[in-house]
């Protein structure tokens, strides 16, 4: 069990996660450095998502210490990690579907203004956020769609409005659970630039199925399989290993 | 990457923004004008329609109103409702007959026994999310039954009757019928403003995105369990007002305010008129009260005829009499 490297902003350290005798994710040790775009990838039921989901606390670890920026985070409530600056999005767009895309945007900018709890107000007061919401929702691009309910968006627009929605916590860490899953192509290529565009000056860690989209954006890349770390390194070095490449044997043969 | 910071005027979409932004001020616009006729037919209606029965569906639709913030903004499917409404009716019953209180804080205890009561099963419940939140409100809901059954105050299955309805304040007699009904209007008034306020504030934006989207509410940081323990003391206690205020217009508090049929109506009125609706749970209050009514001497049981309707509603319009009216607007 090594220390964790100093430029090293989320850290795991033996996590492991059992579900009724079944390890989906066992001792598994992590470094996100601070400022990477850093890849999770892996066959499928590697235990990525698992993984995510034990990072963020939506799931709680069997055993393992998680740290953020060197504290240990592993007891704290999935909504109290997102307010240390940890934010994640999901496999699912998770988008509030029957609220405008401006409504969207302005959900997660009203916690921060201090304009969540009033019940005796006017929602009109909403309306001071729109300003910074409407610079978010132009700078993904749906600037075109700001009153239309999230629901009527075809999918690579609800990704669009997700990472808005996100970057409007202005988190230095985000975390994408497949961010391109079930996408077009010309919709890979937008989401891509999107996420190399707000990565400059965060830090991303993705769970991503796309091998050119990892090869692409990536600076590092953790391999999963079985709920095991499998291999870790750039891009190269991971992809012409032999392990790695008999786990995805059938899939991803060159 | 110039598609994705295009920002050019005169664009199609953005006509269609405007438009949906048109619409939407166009229902607001409607929404006001049907609460200002609605408001002037309640004040002209002691002169055409029975006080009595005007002041019983003033009564439940407050309830069903109470009980949308729930259901239709926060996505809380309570199946216990009634213990907040027959217990408050339980409260001013005996505070206004035994203790012989004025009226109207005859109510307000009714109401803040209710939303007291509300923070102890919400905060049991609200650990629990979908049927298994409804399961424990119901559960909780029937210990609460069986506690009103039991306890001495209450006079088990004969209720507590002939309660006084007194003068307002020590000022106006409540047994003169216009009396009792203006009073009763602005409790509802009031108690449906609150309701509005709420719903369209900045905390019930956020309870309408825990609705929408629970998990991505907790991932954006907001702490849910709060918000929706704080809306479900709130519709307690608003349901409460409307289970005191039944007890000062029809005199009596009985077993049948917290029985868990009364659970189950308030969710077939909201249903019926329009989950999430403003509107919709006091039509749907308004039609079911009216049928019972209607019924009542009828050779049909009327509960018969209120299952095949709420059938009829789950299966041909789903969004409720409301829901599908502002459907065919937006079109």
């Amino acid at each position: 069990m090594s220390s964790s490297p100093a430029d090293a902003i989320l850290s795991a350290r033996g996590l492991t996660k059992e579900f009724l005798g079944f390890r989906a994710v066992s001792d598994v040790d992590l470094d996100v450095r601070e400022g990477t775009i850093h890849a999770l990838i892996g066959p499928n039921g590697a235990g990525k998502t698992t993984v995510f989901n034990l990072l963020t606390k939506f799931l709680t670890p069997s055993s393992g210490t998680i740290f953020f920026r060197g504290d240990d985070i592993t007891g704290v409530k999935p909504a109290d990690v997102a307010r240390l600056g940890l934010v994640r999005s999901f496999q699912i767009s998770a988008v509030f579907p029957h609220l405008t895309v401006l409504d969207n945007v302005r959900v997660a900018l009203q916690r921060k203004a201090g304009l969540d709890t009033q019940f005796w107000r006017s929602n009109r007061v909403l309306d001071r956020l729109d300003d910074e919401a409407n610079r978010l929702i132009d700078a993904v691009g749906l600037s075109a769609f700001a009153g239309h309910d999230a629901a009527e968006l075809p999918y690579g627009r609800k990704r669009a409005l997700e990472i808005a929605t996100t970057l409007a916590l202005d988190p230095p860490v985000l975390l994408f659970d497949e961010p391109m899953a079930g996408m077009g192509v010309e919709d890979i290529g937008r989401i891509s630039d999107l996420i190399r565009r707000i990565a400059k000056g965060r830090t991303v860690l993705m769970v991503e199925h796309n091998l050119s989209v990892v090869a692409d954006l990536c600076d590092r890349v953790t391999v999963l399989a079985r709920g095991e770390i499998l291999a870790e390194g750039d891009y190269d070095t991971v992809s012409s290993d032999k392990r790695v490449r008999e786990a995805y044997m059938g899939s991803e043969d060159e | 990457m110039t598609s994705l910071t295009q920002s050019g005027p005169a664009r199609p979409e953005d006509k269609a923004a405007t438009a949906a932004h048109d619409r939407q001020k166009n229902l607001s616009r409607i929404g006001l004008v049907v609460a200002v006729i609605a408001i002037i037919g309640l004040i002209a209606a002691p002169f055409f329609v029975y006080p009595v029965f005007v002041m019983t569906v003033l009564c439940f639709a407050l309830f069903a109103t109470a009980f949308n913030l729930l259901l239709g903004y926060t996505g809380l499917l309570s199946f216990g409702h009634a213990a907040f409404f027959g217990g408050a009716a339980y409260f001013t019953a005996h505070a206004a007959k035994v203790w012989g209180w004025e009226p109207l804080s005859a109510i307000l205890l009714g109401a803040a026994g209710a939303g007291l009561m509300g923070l102890v099963v919400g905060f049991v419940a609200i650990r629990r999310q979908g049927i298994y939140f409804a399961m424990v409100t119901l559960a909780l809901s029937q210990m609460v039954y069986f506690i009103f059954l039991q306890a001495p105050f209450t006079h088990g299955e004969d209720g507590i009757q002939n309660v006084p309805r007194g003068d307002l304040l020590g000022l106006v007699d409540l047994n003169r019928p216009l009396n009792i009904y203006y009073f009763v209007l602005l409790i509802f008034l009031v108690g449906f403003f609150a309701v509005w306020r709420i719903v369209n504030s900045p905390f019930g934006h956020v309870l309408q995105a825990i609705r929408e989207n629970e998990n991505r509410a907790i991932s954006l940081g907001y702490r849910v369990e709060r918000y929706k323990l704080a809306a479900f003391v709130m519709s307690a206690t608003i349901a409460g007002l409307a289970g005191g205020t039944k007890v000062i217009v029809l005199q009596i508090a009985t077993l049948t305010d917290v029985a868990w049929q009364m659970s189950g109506e308030v969710v077939l009125m909201t249903l019926l008129g329009g989950m999430g609706t403003i509107f919709g749970p006091s039509i749907g209050a308004t039609l079911v009260i009216t049928m019972q009514n209607y019924f009542a001497t009828s050779d049909v049981p009327v509960t018969v005829i209120v299952g095949v309707i709420f059938v009829l509603c789950v299966l041909l319009f789903r969004r409720g009499i409301v829901g599908e009216a502002i459907r065919l607007m937006k079109r």
